[in-house]
């Protein structure tokens, strides 16, 4: 009774927004009858954006300048001088210094000693958070040292600091710049939506036409990748400075320079460290993909494996990365946490006294004892044969059901809803997702993704992208369907939820490289395997929104629900479903992004969407087809984005409450 | 009533000089402020303003505050009080008015100038504390120091004395994440004295706390006071913390003040019928003072004398069995006038 009574309620509200739905039915009935120009863009139509950006970058990096200076001069000169303090972290941390070439080639001075480095950072660890990440921490080095991939974690490692200071440095300028003026903000904050939007190969191609190939190339274009975040950090965080204690600095007399340094900026400090991991994590991705571009270190050998199908020593550096990364991530947010639970006087000053002599002993014994510098050769342990092994082993017993669920994927699922989508007429489409719009955001929503449709047909990549919607709509679905009823599922069982979260923690830390291996190990190149690694990736976020959207139900509601004697699945449907539905909805748009961003990466395993043509336009130098390529992944992203967070302001609406 | 009692004290609020002094102080929040400007004062009701779709937060406040006076700005929320004491601080640019510190009007000062007055004259007290999370409570109180560049040692030096004198002693090095509120309270209360101020401004620096500890802090907001006399703007909400604490109060009701007394004038002469209901509670004889009652040409000997600046609950032990005629002596201890019993009675009993 109340059942029938409450979904009258729910329906009542619905029918007003679809008024005007018959008319849709019959255009999409009047589809097969469409006239050619409306079932595929027309040639004379596409507009050869991907010729003008090409010759555009061309003619900058080849022609532009001013008084016989070129602007070629100018980015040779800014990667020469980014080379100089790449070498001297690699001297310091990887390869030591060397003097002489070829044959000729000494070693004049020992890079820090593994044991050293490990050990005076299992120090750290110990100090910040305590035994546990101490342990990580010394098997993670062990790790490195034992199968000889020391030198590539410190090439990589190398990098990221580098990066990491860059991007911090110049997050924070540009950060409270914008904190600052409301017009740089503005500006800001929409450019750097878009960048947060680019799938990040399209970073590449323009470094590797200006600053040429090799790590400096890489290092900028890890550091304009790595900016959004540590900018958007910065503002956020110079935001949560309260009212009061702004005020508190103008009633003591603070001078601009003042406010800043003593007080805001302190204020701010744990949500900067919050920033700081996450520029941290998404520079340790971005350089081991900017390994394409000579970046060098770890990610190369997980690409040479991919290319090569040599699981094992791909599996083995992969696990490097794994190794780095969850060091990384967990020693960051050991700080972050302990600013802002402003746990102090945890690293004393003996404590740098000992992490110094550490790293000098060693370095200093490895003079005399080589195998203290580096793990001696001979000795470094290889598990490839074993995963090669392995995957042989999984391929020939296994490979009649693996096959078989490949086969059916392929051909019952994957297959059918790709040929749908590009045989739907792009004007259906369109018309479909821009009515999408208008009824969840209104007109302003409509035209945006009006524009951004518009942009993705005229610039000649309509069916790419059609195939990029089919491979992220499915791994979406897919994510979704196991990520959110199981975080659900976890909410209401409290003694899940920290080693669930730890779970998601780690995934989310992996880079993407990584995500790519074990799918292409057992399922080998294709649509399928890609379909895998995008969804394992993209499960994390739908699991974490799950939760969250369920624990954020006020408890008031839930207990007023019990009391007027709901059953607990009327409690679920009628008041946490709804109260959660505006968390659930950015849970899903965060799945979106993390499924875009990844299926990017797979085009690496083979894929034919628009991912591919980025990654092609890369390996050939194509800097035009790649660019546009990127923007139309970015227009994908920017739809999806405006649409669901349209409906998630629409049920927060519902709701009454502000969600964030 | 305000004469007698200025008669018999000696010392009246009203008879010292000038400290701070506001004059038609509007702050109007809008898009159209310059709609605002161009009306005269008889048409700034609020009505009026809501039609140019104008608030008035702050209307029209116009008010002296002696030297060495504490002054409470009271009202319910969203009365606009803090805003007020935002305009006088020049924290908020007022739309219209003059605030003067001595013949200096704020709202002219250039920035070196504010930031002069503000270095060296005032000291502000927050409501949630505002204290700087990553310093300790040693290095909190001596941040205005700092600020201005007093050496380091100085400076320390000063921000202990007063650990000493708001009782944290021993507490200095603590971070304020390790404190309780009202400890934290006391933090913000030592900073805000450190520069030794003329001028000390509260923004409901013990709502955010509980009762017990509120008390504790009015009572130390009093001793120090009376260790070194400032001139105080208080803003609350709370009627009890404001009758215990100021000379006068100011209330306030939609942006508007409607009332500025002494605690004595507002519950016996309420000027509204919103003071009237706002002080309803308040018995008689916690406000009326005993130079109100008392008659001046009656001389009164033999038995214990009362202070003319006592409230009747102050003494309404001594009303119980006293003589008929109560003795009552200025400050200085000089005879002047009589208190009848009976008529002291009546006041307390007015209350119950």
């Amino acid at each position: 009774m109340a059942d029938t009574f409450l979904k009258e309620q729910v329906r009542a509200r619905s029918i007003g927004d679809w008024i005007a739905l018959p008319v849709l039915i019959a255009v999409i009935f009047a589809a097969p009858f469409f006239p050619a120009v409306l079932t595929s863009v027309p040639n004379w139509a596409i507009l050869p954006v991907s010729d003008w950006v090409g010759e555009g970058l061309n003619w900058l990096a080849r022609d532009a300048g001013v008084g016989g200076v070129t602007f070629a001069d100018v980015t040779r000169a800014l990667a020469a001088a980014a080379e100089a303090p790449i070498d001297w972290l690699k001297i310091v941390l990887a390869e030591g210094w060397v003097t002489g070439a070829g044959f000729n080639k000494v070693q004049a001075a020992p890079p820090l000693s593994w044991l050293g480095v490990t050990l005076a950072v299992a120090l750290v660890a110990l100090r910040l958070s305590g035994r546990g990440l101490m342990l990580l921490t010394l098997v993670s080095g062990l790790y490195l040292a034992l199968f000889g991939l020391w030198v590539l974690a410190m090439t990589t490692l190398a990098s990221v600091l580098l990066c990491v200071v860059t991007a911090l440095v110049l997050g924070l300028a540009i950060g409270i710049r914008a904190y600052r003026s409301p017009r740089t903000e503005a500006f800001v904050r929409a450019v750097m939506n878009v960048m947060q939007t680019v799938p990040i190969f399209s970073y590449l191609l323009p470094t590797l036409l200006l600053f040429g190939y090799g790590p400096s190339a890489a290092l900028f274009a890890t550091v304009v990748y790595a900016l959004p975040p540590m900018v958007h950090a910065t503002v956020l965080a110079l935001r949560s400075v309260p009212q009061e204690t702004l005020e508190l600095a103008r009633m003591t007399g603070c001078s601009r320079a003042q406010t800043l340094w003593k007080v805001e900026l302190p204020v701010a400090v744990p949500r900067l460290a919050i920033g700081l991991n996450q520029v941290v994590m998404m520079t340790l991705n971005m350089v081991i993909i900017a390994s394409m571009i000579g970046a060098g270190g770890l990610g190369y050998d997980v690409l040479r494996a991919l290319r090569r199908l040599d699981f094992g020593a791909g599996f083995e550096a992969g696990m490097g990365i794994v190794a780095l990364a969850v060091v990384l991530d967990r020693l960051t947010q050991a700080a972050a946490h302990n600013q802002s639970t402003q746990a102090v006087g945890l690293w004393r000053r003996r404590d740098t006294v000992l992490a110094l002599a550490l790293l000098i002993i060693f370095t200093l014994f490895s003079f005399v004892i080589p195998s203290l510098g580096l793990w001696p050769k001979d000795l470094t342990l290889t598990t490839a044969p074993f995963w090669n092994g392995a995957v042989s082993f999984i391929n020939r017993e296994f490979y009649d059901p693996l096959d078989a669920i490949r086969t059916a994927m392929l051909l019952k699922v994957m297959n059918p809803f790709r040929d749908l989508l590009l045989a739907t007429p792009w004007t259906l489409i369109g018309l479909l997702v821009c009515f999408a719009g208008y009824a969840l955001g209104g007109k302003r929503a409509a035209l945006t993704v009006m524009a951004l449709l518009l942009f993705i047909a005229l610039t000649g990549y309509w069916e790419p992208a059609m195939v990029s919607v089919y491979l992220t709509t499915l791994a979406v679905a897919i994510a979704l369907a196991i990520g959110l009823p199981f975080g659900i599922w976890v909410s209401s069982r409290p003694r899940f939820h920290q080693p669930v979260q730890l779970v998601l923690d780690t995934l989310q830390t992996l880079p993407t490289l990584v995500y790519l291996l074990p799918a292409v190990m057992l399922f080998r190149n294709g649509d399928f395997s890609a379909l895998i690694a995008v969804v394992s990736y993209a499960v994390a976020p739908a699991v974490r929104y799950g939760m969250a959207g369920m624990k954020h139900v006020p408890s008031e509601r839930v207990e007023a629900a019990a009391m007027s004697g709901c059953t607990p699945w009327q409690t679920f449907r009628f008041v946490r479903l709804p109260s959660a539905m505006p968390t659930l909805l950015l849970g899903v748009n965060q799945t979106v992004m993390m499924a875009l961003s990844m299926l990017v990466i797979a085009a690496l395993v083979g894929t034919r969407e628009l991912g591919q043509e980025v990654y092609t336009s890369l390996t050939r130098g194509e800097v035009g087809p790649g660019i546009v390529a990127g923007l139309c992944v970015a227009c994908i992203a920017l739809i999806a984005d405006t649409l669901l967070k349209s409906a998630a302001a629409r049920a927060a609406r519902h709701e009454g409450d502000i969600h964030a | 009533m305000l004469d007698a009692k200025a008669a018999a004290s000696g010392d009246s609020a009203l008879t010292r000089p000038i400290a701070l002094s506001a004059e038609g102080v509007w702050k109007v929040f809008g898009q159209q402020k310059t709609l605002f400007a161009r009306r005269p004062l008889s048409a700034r009701s609020p009505e009026a303003l809501a039609k140019d779709g104008l608030v008035g937060a702050v209307q029209d406040a116009t008010f002296q505050i002696a030297q060495g006076e504490v002054f409470v700005i009271m009202g319910l929320s969203g009365s606009g009080k803090s805003t007020l004491l935002r305009c006088l601080t020049r924290l908020t640019e007022s739309t219209e008015g003059r605030v003067f510190y001595g013949d200096r009007d704020i709202m002219t000062l250039a920035d070196k100038e504010l930031v002069k007055l503000r270095r060296t004259r005032m000291g502000m007290v927050f409501q949630h504390f505002a204290l700087l999370p990553n310093r300790t409570v040693l290095s909190n109180i001596a941040f205005p120091l700092e600020v201005q560049g007093v050496a380091r040692d100085k400076a320390k030096a000063r921000a202990l004395e007063l650990v000493e004198t708001v009782g944290l002693s021993g507490r200095e090095a603590r971070f304020p994440a390790e404190l309780s509120g009202g400890q934290q309270q006391r933090v913000g209360i030592a900073r805000s004295l450190a520069t030794d101020p003329e001028f000390w401004f509260l923004d409901e620096p013990f709502s955010a706390l509980d009762p017990l500890i509120r008390a504790d802090l009015q009572t130390e907001v009093l001793r120090l006071q009376k260790t070194q006399t400032r001139t105080v703007v208080f803003v609350t909400h709370d009627l009890d913390e404001a009758i215990r604490l100021a000379d006068r109060i100011a209330i306030m009701e939609g942006g508007r003040i409607v009332q500025i007394g002494t605690p004595e004038e507002l519950v016996m002469q309420p000027a509204t019928d919103y003071v009237k209901r706002f002080v309803a509670k308040v018995s008689p004889a916690r406000v009326v003072r005993v130079s109100s009652l008392m008659e001046s040409s009656v001389d009164a000997t033999g038995g214990a004398g009362v202070s003319a600046n006592a409230t009747i609950s102050e003494i309404a032990r001594l009303l119980i069995s006293g003589p008929e005629m109560i003795p009552v002596s200025a400050e200085n201890g000089r005879p002047i006038g009589a208190l009848n019993r009976m008529r002291a009675l009546e006041t307390l009993a007015a209350g119950a």
